[in-house]
């Protein structure tokens, strides 16, 4: 057996998984999304932008998605900064792999019941009962955009944490006590050194968060009860209760080329700010 | 700075503390602690569905994990070899894997199968030998661990490919130079040196697998997975009940997270 037979027999399983799996599906939701609506249910195969220019009926969802998302991903960014850069650069090596750890591990266990201990918290009986008692009445605060954004930073603040204390743990700590020898403040210093240093990993943190919220169901699902709705919420409403495929796979199509499109203009702008960062450096 | 870090620690696991505090409620209310008392448990584990579904989710989560073990490394020790389009192929394939949201892979699956079940099933029927009932395909714990595989091998193969990068060539140019076959150079030096990484892209894709709503949700067909028994218990009510399947699900993602951490770890020292 050559070594050229051998590895494409060690790729066939997966090579065959991921073309039934992932793209005969993906290719099934881009034609269905130009059919029409059948009357039994199904899709009846056409070439038609029907679908498609019936988008703005789910506007609200693509405008919850394109707001939330984006402030979820900066408030996370501003909780997660200040933490991640007291693992890298405050905490003894002892003691960092465990307090990183301990981050991380939320993120690994089921969103769903961290979600769910955030209904217990916000409802009727949780904080607003505590706020009763100290005189603050009449406080709502589940199924408010308020309790959205608090089950996202909850969600994901450990996938912000994580590249953000990375990129700070490489970081040099001879620069900083340079910088201060030389008479900089800690706030020069900060804004000078550290902060352009760690944007690799705001980006990488940024970027994780934005994309898996864009295709979030669960928090607004729980958390904002029908009334702070997402893309998602819109995608099981129309394949899970009124059936309509053809125009699910254009919601579906728009979600996915709107990523793509966030994605690429956000990683133009990134390249462009590490390179007039270089050239700065180089002066 | 100390305290702020405390705050946020604060906020990460007291909603976790809170969920184990109150699995443990005597009282009947979900958000009055009246006494301690272990009766949510065995209530949980005495109720058929909840033993259902956990049921479901174990085989589905174990077979996922093992085929997306099984497959990943295969494809992650072939991609290390190999140069040109099928390895950019493959790098696409991947990558798409796992940009593409869950729910949106979830909806594919979902119409993707159908559309073709709906085309084999009348195939079946005729093929089948008359006076036997033909099998019919459709939606339910076979997709769904079909639909599991695909995500959770891109995952594995991620892993798996880092620690391959991170291993030292020196050692299998040695082995093949003292004339070991590529079979027992692959089986008494790569696959050693590798398996921390396979066992903790196993422990991972068992825990996704166990923790997914999403995907399950569309795909699962009549079956129930336990976060679906959960998602659906939920929306009739807050009970004592969640609280004691959540800390429960909690443990067991904790155990095997802190298992394939340290895995990892063990794995990277013994490199260096």
């Amino acid at each position: 057996m050559t070594k050229r037979t051998r590895n494409w027999l060690l790729l066939a399983p997966a090579g065959a998984w991921f073309l039934v799996m992932l793209i005969i599906p993906l290719t099934v939701v881009f034609i269905f999304s130009f059919g029409e609506r059948a009357p039994s249910g199904g899709v009846v195969l056409a070439f038609s932008f029907e679908q498609y220019s019936n988008l703005p009926a789910r506007w609200a969802a693509f405008k919850n998605t394109m707001t939330l998302a984006p402030i979820g991903t900066l408030l996370a960014l501003l909780i997660a900064y200040p933490l991640a850069y007291f693992l890298a650069v405050k905490v003894s090596p002892k003691w960092k792999i465990i307090l990183l750890v301990l981050v991380i591990v939320p993120f690994w266990t089921s969103i769903l019941i961290r979600s769910y201990a955030w209904i217990f918290l916000l409802g009727g009986r949780g904080i607003p009962a505590l706020l009763d008692m100290i005189g603050i009445e009449g406080v709502r605060l589940i199924n408010t955009p308020f309790a959205v954004l608090v089950g996202i930073i909850y969600g994901y603040l450990p996938l912000m944490v994580f590249p953000i204390f990375v990129s700070l743990d490489k970081l040099d700590k001879r620069l900083l006590e340079a910088s201060s020898d030389l008479g900089a403040k800690s706030w020069q210093t900060f804004l000078q050194i550290t902060l352009p240093m760690s944007i690799p990993g705001i980006a990488t943190g940024c970027m994780l968060v934005f994309i898996l919220l864009m295709g979030e169901y669960l928090i607004p699902a729980m958390l904002g009860g029908g009334k702070v709705f997402f893309v998602g919420n819109a995608l099981v409403d129309l394949f899970l209760q009124s059936r309509n495929w053809a125009y699910g796979s254009a919601v579906a199509v728009t979600l996915v080329v709107v990523m793509l499109i966030t994605v690429t203009v956000y990683m133009r702008l990134i390249s462009r700010l590490g390179a007039s960062r270089e050239d700065v450096s180089i002066m | 700075m100390k305290l702020y870090a405390v705050c946020v620690y604060l906020f990460l696991y007291i909603p976790i503390g809170i969920i184990a505090l109150f699995s443990f409620n005597a009282g009947r209310h979900a958000s009055q602690m009246q006494g301690f008392s272990v009766k949510w448990y065995g209530k949980t584990l005495s109720n058929p569905f909840v033993m259902d579904a956990l049921e479901n989710s174990l085989i589905v989560a174990f077979t996922s994990a093992l085929c997306a073990s099984v497959f990943g490394t295969m494809a992650a020790v072939a991609l290390q070899g190999i140069k040109g389009p099928m390895r950019t192929a493959f790098d696409m394939l991947i990558y798409i894997a796992v940009m593409i949201p869950g729910i949106v892979i979830g909806i594919a699956t979902l119409i993707g199968l159908v559309t073709v079940f709906d085309q084999l099933n009348p195939l079946l029927a005729l093929l089948w030998p008359e006076g036997f009932t033909p099998p019919k395909l459709r939606m339910g714990m076979g997709s769904l661990i079909a639909a599991h595989t695909m995500f959770l091998m891109a995952l594995v193969v991620i892993i798996v490919r880092a620690r391959l990068a991170g291993m030292d060539r020196s050692l299998i140019e040695a082995s093949s130079d003292l004339y070991a076959t590529p079979m027992a150079t692959f089986r008494q030096v790569t696959l050693p040196m590798i398996f921390p990484a396979i066992l903790a892209g196993f422990l991972l894709s068992f825990t996704f697998s166990f923790d997914d709503f999403i995907i399950a949700f569309f795909v699962a067909g009549s079956e129930t997975t336990l976060p679906i028994y959960v998602f659906s218990s939920i929306r009739r009510g807050v009970t004592p009940e969640i609280n004691a399947i959540g800390t429960m699900v909690l443990g067991v993602s904790l155990l095997l997270l802190i298992t394939a951490q340290l895995l990892l770890q063990r794995g990277g020292h013994k490199s260096r």
